[in-house]
C-alpha cells in the first residue's frame, strides 16, 4: 500500500439509519459525501464517503437528521499525512458494521 | 472500527448517549427515527441529545413532549419521559419543575401545539418565569395531521385548510411567538434559530444548549425557537426545503436574540426545607393541644336543644359573625351545630343572611326554612324572611316600630333600635352584638362561659371584645326588660 | 381529637394536607375558591407547591405534571371549570396518574348561576372526557366528610391511580360544621412509577399514547379491571333505618342531610321510611339497592338535577322496584315539607300503612353517621 497524504478527518456513515435525504451531501465543505447508487433495505439511496478527502469538520453529522447514521472523526496524531487512512465507508468495499 | 483506526482517529461527533442505543419502544425499526427523510425535527433532537449529554443531566433530565410529529420523544431520549397533552406540555412542565426543582425540565413543542392550542399555556409559563426550557419548532404548518393551516404558515402558503394559500384577510397574519414572549418581563432567554444552512444550524445547536444550560444554572426561562424543515408537508425534496427556510421563511421569521438576561438573571434562593411530618397537623390549626377544650361541662343535664336562627340583613352589619358567635359557642357548649350563609355575588350586592341551628342530636339539614328565631337588622330582610318564622316563635328586628304590614298573631316580636343603641354604647358595627345579647336572652340554652369563649376566638382586637360583651349584655337587658316573664 | 368550627372547602384543603397532598393547582370560581385560597395559604408552609393557574385546562394539566413527579397533588372547581377539566383527567386516567379533584358544584349548563345544584353528576360519575376510563367519586353529605372523605380519596387515587372526585355542592362547601382531624400527618411517599428527574426513575414513561391497536386494548382491559376492582371493594354507603323500610329514600349530599329529617318525622309519623345514601357515586353502591329491594316496595329520589342520579338507581334496580322521582333546579333545594308530603302521597298510593314504629335511637343515629 503506498504512503498516501493522511486525512484530518475520517466519517462512517451507518446505511441501515441513513434515509438519503443529501443534506450532508449539500453541507460538505469538500464535498466528499454523495448519495450512492445502491439502495438499502429500505430502497433508500444512501449517502457514501468518497474515502477521502474529510477534514473532521462535522458539519454532515449536524445537518444529518438521524441521530445515527454519521459518525466523525479527527485525527489524533500531529503527524497529518503519516500515512494513508483506511478505506472504510467506501461504498461496496467494507463490511464492517458501521457501514 | 478497528483498533488501528481508533488510535490515530477520536471520534468527535456520533450518536449521542442521551439517545437510547436501540429504540425498544418503537414497535418497528428500532435503530432508525420515525421521523420522513430530512425532518428538521432529529437535527433537533440531535442538538438537544448532545446539549443534555455534555452537561452531563441524563439522569436528572425529564423531557416533556407533544402531540405532533415530535410525539415520540420518548422513543428517543434515554431520559425521564412525559408525554402531553395537545399544547399543555408548558403546564405539565411548570408543576414537574415545581415538584422536583432539581429536575432539568424541557418542553419540546411544535408550533400547532405551541402556537395554536397551547398559546394560553406557553404565554403564563413564560410569565410566570418557569424555570423550564422550551424547544419550539416551528415549520409553518401541522405535519402530523396532514398539512392544515398553522397560526405561523406564512402568508400566500398554501395548506389543505387554506387551499388557496394563506390570506391575512381571513387567517390573519403569521404569529411571531419570540417577539410576542419577549415583550413580557420574566423570561430570560428567547432566541430564533433556523436550520436553513450550515451556519443557521451550527447557532441553533449552540442556542439549545445555551436554553439547557440556563437551567443547569436555574436561572429561568428560556426557549428556543427553530425554523425546520418540513420536506413531506411542503412537497419538497430535503435540501429545497432546507433553503426555503432560509430563503423564504426567514423573511417572515428573522433571526435572532430577542431576550438575553442570561448574565444577570440570578437562581432562586434554595427553597425552604418542609417542615417536620410531626409539626403538619400545628401549622395547620388542626392539632388538639392547640384547640380549646370547650365547656360542655356547664351544659350537663339533659335539656333539650333545637334551636334553629336565621340572620338576614345587608353586607356589613355583621349577619354571618353574629351567626358564627352563636354556632361556635354552641360548639363549645358541646353541641352540635350548623352554619351556613349565602354565599358568592348573593353577599357582595348587599344582602346577606345565614342559617344556624344549635341541636343535642346530630343535625340532619344544615338549612332552617322554619326558623324559631329571625334576626332581621333591616326592613328588607324582615319582608323576605317574616313568614317563615316557625308559629310561637321570634323576630328580632332592627328598627324604630316594627312595620304593621308584618305583624303576625303567632310570633313574638322583639323590635328596637339595636343600631342606636350599639351607638350609645360606642360604635353602631356592634348592632349585630346587641341582637345576638337579645337572642341568647330568648332562647337562654348557651352558658355564658361558651358565649365568652367563642367572642374570644373570633374577635380578636381586644378593645372589640370588650365593646361586644357590653353589647351581649345590653341585648340580653333589652330583652329581659320588655318580656320578663313572657317565655316558659 | 377535638372538634373546630370549619368551612367544608377549608376542611378539604387541611385533610389533603394531613394525607399528604403537597401540590395544589387551580383557578377560582364561585362556590369552590375558598378551597384555592384556604390551599394558598397553608401549602407552602407544609412545604408543598400552590399555583393559581391560568385556566382550568392549565391548571389540571399542571396536575398532570404534579402526579407525573410522583406528588399527591390536588385541584377544585365547579361545574363550568370541571368541563375545562375533562381534556386533562382523560389524560390522566390514559396515563394511570392520582389525583384528587374537588367539585363544589352549582347551577347549569352555561354559565347558570352559583347556587348549590347537582347537575354536574353525569360529567363527574359517568366521566366526561373522552375514551374508555371512569373516576372514582366521593359525595360528602358533611364537613366532616369533606375532611374524611378528602383523605379517603387520596387513598383510592394512589391504590387505583386514577383520578378520584370529591362531589360535594355549594351547601357543604360553605357551611360551617364541627369537624375534627387525624392528629398525626401522613408522609407523601413517591411512588416508583413517577419521572423526577433522578437515575432510579429515568427509565420512566408517563404517558396515554398506545398506537398498536393490541396493545391500546390490554390497557384498558387492564383499566376495566381495575374498575371493576373497585365496583367490589370501595363502595360505600349509609343506610338509615332502611333494613326494614318500605319507602327507600335515595339522595347524596345535601339531599342526603334533608332526607334524614325527612325519613325521621316519616317514621315519628308511622311511615315505615327509610334513607339510602349514596357515598360512593362511582363504584355506585348497587348492592345495597339490590338488597334493600327484597323488602322495599318502593323508592323515592331526590336530586337537585334533573334525573342524573336517577338513572343509576334505575340501573341498580333493574326492574326490581318501582321508583319515583322529585327534584328541584336552578339552586332550589328541595324543602323537608316538600319531600314529606310527596313522601305521603307516594305511601298512600302504593298502600304502605301506617303504623307504630320504633323510634331511632340516637345512639344508632352516631352510628349510622360514622
Amino acid at each position: 500500500m503506498e504512503a498516501q497524504k493522511r486525512d484530518r478527518g475520517l466519517l462512517y456513515i451507518d446505511t441501515d439509519e441513513c434515509k438519503g435525504c443529501g443534506l450532508c451531501v449539500e453541507a460538505c465543505p469538500p464535498k466528499v459525501i454523495h448519495i450512492g447508487e445502491r439502495l438499502n433495505h429500505y430502497g433508500y439511496r444512501t449517502a457514501v464517503y468518497a474515502g477521502s478527502g474529510c477534514t473532521g469538520c462535522g458539519i454532515c453529522f449536524l445537518v444529518c437528521p438521524e441521530p445515527g447514521a454519521i459518525t466523525v472523526l479527527r485525527a489524533t496524531s500531529p503527524q497529518v499525512g503519516a500515512k494513508r487512512a483506511p478505506a472504510a465507508g467506501v461504498e461496496g468495499e467494507s463490511s464492517c458494521a458501521s457501514n | 472500527m478497528s483498533s488501528e483506526l481508533t488510535s490515530d482517529y477520536t471520534v468527535v461527533h456520533t450518536k449521542s448517549k442521551a439517545f437510547y442505543e436501540r429504540y425498544e419502544r418503537k414497535d418497528d425499526l428500532q435503530h432508525q427515527t420515525h421521523f420522513c427523510p430530512g425532518c428538521g425535527h432529529g437535527n433537533i433532537h440531535k442538538m438537544l441529545a448532545s446539549a443534555i449529554e455534555e452537561l452531563g443531566i441524563k439522569d436528572r433530565t425529564i423531557l416533556v413532549g407533544p402531540v405532533g410529529c415530535g410525539v415520540f420523544t420518548y422513543y428517543y431520549f434515554d431520559v425521564g419521559n412525559v408525554s402531553a397533552a395537545h399544547g399543555r406540555a408548558p403546564a405539565v412542565a411548570t408543576a414537574m419543575k415545581r415538584s422536583s426543582p432539581e429536575g432539568i425540565v424541557i418542553s419540546y413543542q411544535g408550533d400547532g401545539d405551541l402556537s395554536a392550542i397551547g398559546t394560553a399555556e406557553i404565554v403564563h409559563a413564560a410569565n410566570r418565569g418557569e424555570r423550564i426550557t422550551v424547544i419550539f419548532v416551528n415549520n409553518a404548518i401541522y405535519s402530523m395531521t396532514g398539512g392544515q393551516f398553522a397560526p405561523t404558515t406564512l402568508i400566500g402558503q398554501k395548506s389543505t385548510t387554506t387551499p388557496g394559500g394563506r390570506s391575512a384577510a381571513t387567517e390573519g397574519y403569521p404569529l411571531h411567538v419570540c417577539e410576542m414572549l419577549a415583550t413580557l418581563e420574566a423570561p430570560v432567554y428567547i432566541e430564533r434559530v433556523g436550520l436553513g444552512d450550515n451556519k443557521q444550524i451550527t447557532q441553533a445547536a449552540r442556542a439549545i444548549r445555551r436554553a439547557v444550560e440556563n437551567q443547569v444554572r436555574g436561572v429561568g426561562f428560556s426557549l428556543v425557537e427553530v425554523l425546520s424543515p418540513c420536506p413531506t408537508i411542503w412537497k419538497m425534496t430535503p435540501v429545497e426545503a432546507q433553503h426555503w427556510v432560509r430563503d423564504v421563511m426567514e423573511k417572515t421569521f428573522p433571526l435572532g436574540v430577542f431576550r438575553d438576561r442570561t448574565r444577570e438573571a440570578q437562581p432562586l434562593p434554595q427553597q425552604k426545607p418542609a417542615p417536620p411530618l410531626e409539626e403538619i397537623p400545628g401549622i395547620l390549626g388542626v392539632a388538639d393541644a392547640d384547640l380549646p377544650e370547650g365547656n360542655a361541662h356547664a351544659m350537663e343535664g339533659s335539656r333539650e336543644v333545637d334551636l334553629q336562627v336565621r340572620i338576614a340583613g345587608f353586607g356589613g352589619q355583621g349577619v354571618l359573625l353574629l351567626g358564627e358567635v352563636l354556632a361556635e359557642a354552641g360548639l363549645d357548649a358541646g353541641l352540635e351545630v350548623s352554619w351556613l350563609p349565602s354565599y358568592g355575588p348573593e353577599m357582595r350586592s348587599g344582602t346577606s343572611n345565614c342559617h344556624v341551628r344549635l341541636s343535642r342530636q346530630p343535625i340532619d339539614s344544615p338549612l332552617v326554612a322554619m326558623p324559631d328565631v329571625l334576626v332581621a337588622m333591616n326592613e328588607p330582610s324582615l319582608r323576605k324572611f317574616d313568614a317563615s318564622v316557625r308559629p310561637g316563635g321570634w323576630i328580632i328586628y332592627n328598627g324604630e316600630a316594627f312595620p304593621r304590614e308584618y305583624e303576625r298573631a303567632d310570633v313574638h316580636v322583639l323590635a328596637r333600635p339595636f343600631t342606636r343603641l350599639a351607638d350609645e354604647l360606642g360604635d353602631p358595627r356592634a348592632s349585630n352584638m346587641v341582637m345576638l345579647g337579645a337572642l341568647l336572652g330568648i332562647a337562654d340554652v348557651l352558658p355564658q362561659a361558651s358565649i365568652d369563649a367563642a367572642l374570644r376566638r373570633l374577635v380578636k382586637n381586644p378593645r372589640w371584645v370588650a365593646l361586644d360583651e357590653r353589647a351581649l349584655d345590653r341585648g340580653r337587658k333589652i330583652y329581659k326588660e320588655a318580656h320578663e316573664g313572657v317565655l316558659p | 381529637m377535638r372538634k373546630q368550627l370549619m368551612k367544608g372547602n377549608e376542611a378539604i384543603v387541611k385533610s389533603a394536607i394531613l394525607a399528604g397532598c403537597r401540590a395544589f393547582y387551580g383557578y377560582p370560581i364561585t362556590p369552590a375558591s375558598e378551597i384555592a385560597e384556604a390551599a394558598a395559604f397553608y401549602m407552602q408552609r407544609a412545604g408543598g407547591v400552590f399555583l393559581q393557574a391560568e385556566s382550568e385546562v392549565a391548571a389540571i394539566n399542571m396536575l398532570y405534571g404534579a402526579a407525573g413527579a410522583g406528588v399527591r397533588a390536588m385541584t377544585a372547581s365547579s361545574g363550568p371549570g370541571i368541563s375545562l377539566m375533562q381534556e386533562g383527567i382523560s389524560y390522566m386516567a390514559g396515563a394511570e396518574l392520582p389525583c384528587v379533584i374537588a367539585d363544589i358544584t352549582r347551577g347549569g349548563p352555561g354559565l347558570g348561576n352559583i347556587a348549590a345544584e347537582q347537575g354536574d353528576y353525569h360529567q363527574v360519575v359517568k366521566g366526561g372526557g373522552h375514551g374508555n376510563y371512569r373516576t372514582l367519586v366521593l359525595a360528602p353529605y358533611s364537613v366532616q366528610e369533606m375532611a374524611d372523605l378528602t383523605a379517603q380519596a387520596f387513598e383510592l387515587a394512589d391504590r387505583y391511580r386514577n383520578p378520584v372526585f370529591v362531589l360535594a355542592d355549594g351547601f357543604i362547601g360553605q357551611m360551617m360544621e364541627p369537624v375534627a382531624f387525624p392528629q398525626t400527618a401522613t408522609a407523601p411517599v413517591e411512588p416508583e412509577w413517577a419521572v423526577t428527574g433522578t437515575a432510579k426513575t429515568r427509565t420512566n414513561l408517563i404517558g396515554s399514547l398506545h398506537l398498536d391497536i393490541d396493545e391500546m386494548e390490554a390497557h384498558l382491559r387492564a383499566m376495566e379491571a381495575k374498575y371493576r376492582h373497585a365496583e367490589q371493594y370501595e363502595t360505600r354507603a349509609e343506610e338509615w333505618s332502611a333494613d326494614e323500610a318500605e319507602i327507600v329514600l335515595v339522595g347524596y349530599g345535601i339531599v342526603g342531610r334533608i332526607l334524614k329529617a325527612v325519613t325521621a318525622e316519616a317514621r315519628a309519623d308511622g311511615l315505615n321510611v327509610g334513607l339510602l345514601r349514596p357515598i360512593t357515586l362511582y363504584p355506585f353502591p348497587t348492592m345495597h339497592f339490590r338488597r334493600l329491594a327484597e323488602h322495599a316496595r318502593l323508592f323515592i329520589v331526590v336530586e337537585m338535577s334533573n334525573g342524573q342520579l336517577l338513572e343509576d338507581v334505575r340501573l341498580a334496580l333493574n326492574g326490581a322496584r318501582p321508583v319515583e322521582f322529585l327534584n328541584r333546579m336552578g339552586g332550589n333545594v328541595p324543602s323537608h315539607h316538600e319531600v314529606l308530603d310527596f313522601v305521603r302521597e307516594w305511601a298512600r298510593r302504593t298502600g304502605v300503612l301506617r303504623r307504630e314504629l320504633p323510634a331511632i335511637a340516637p345512639e344508632e343515629e352516631r352510628m349510622a353517621n360514622v
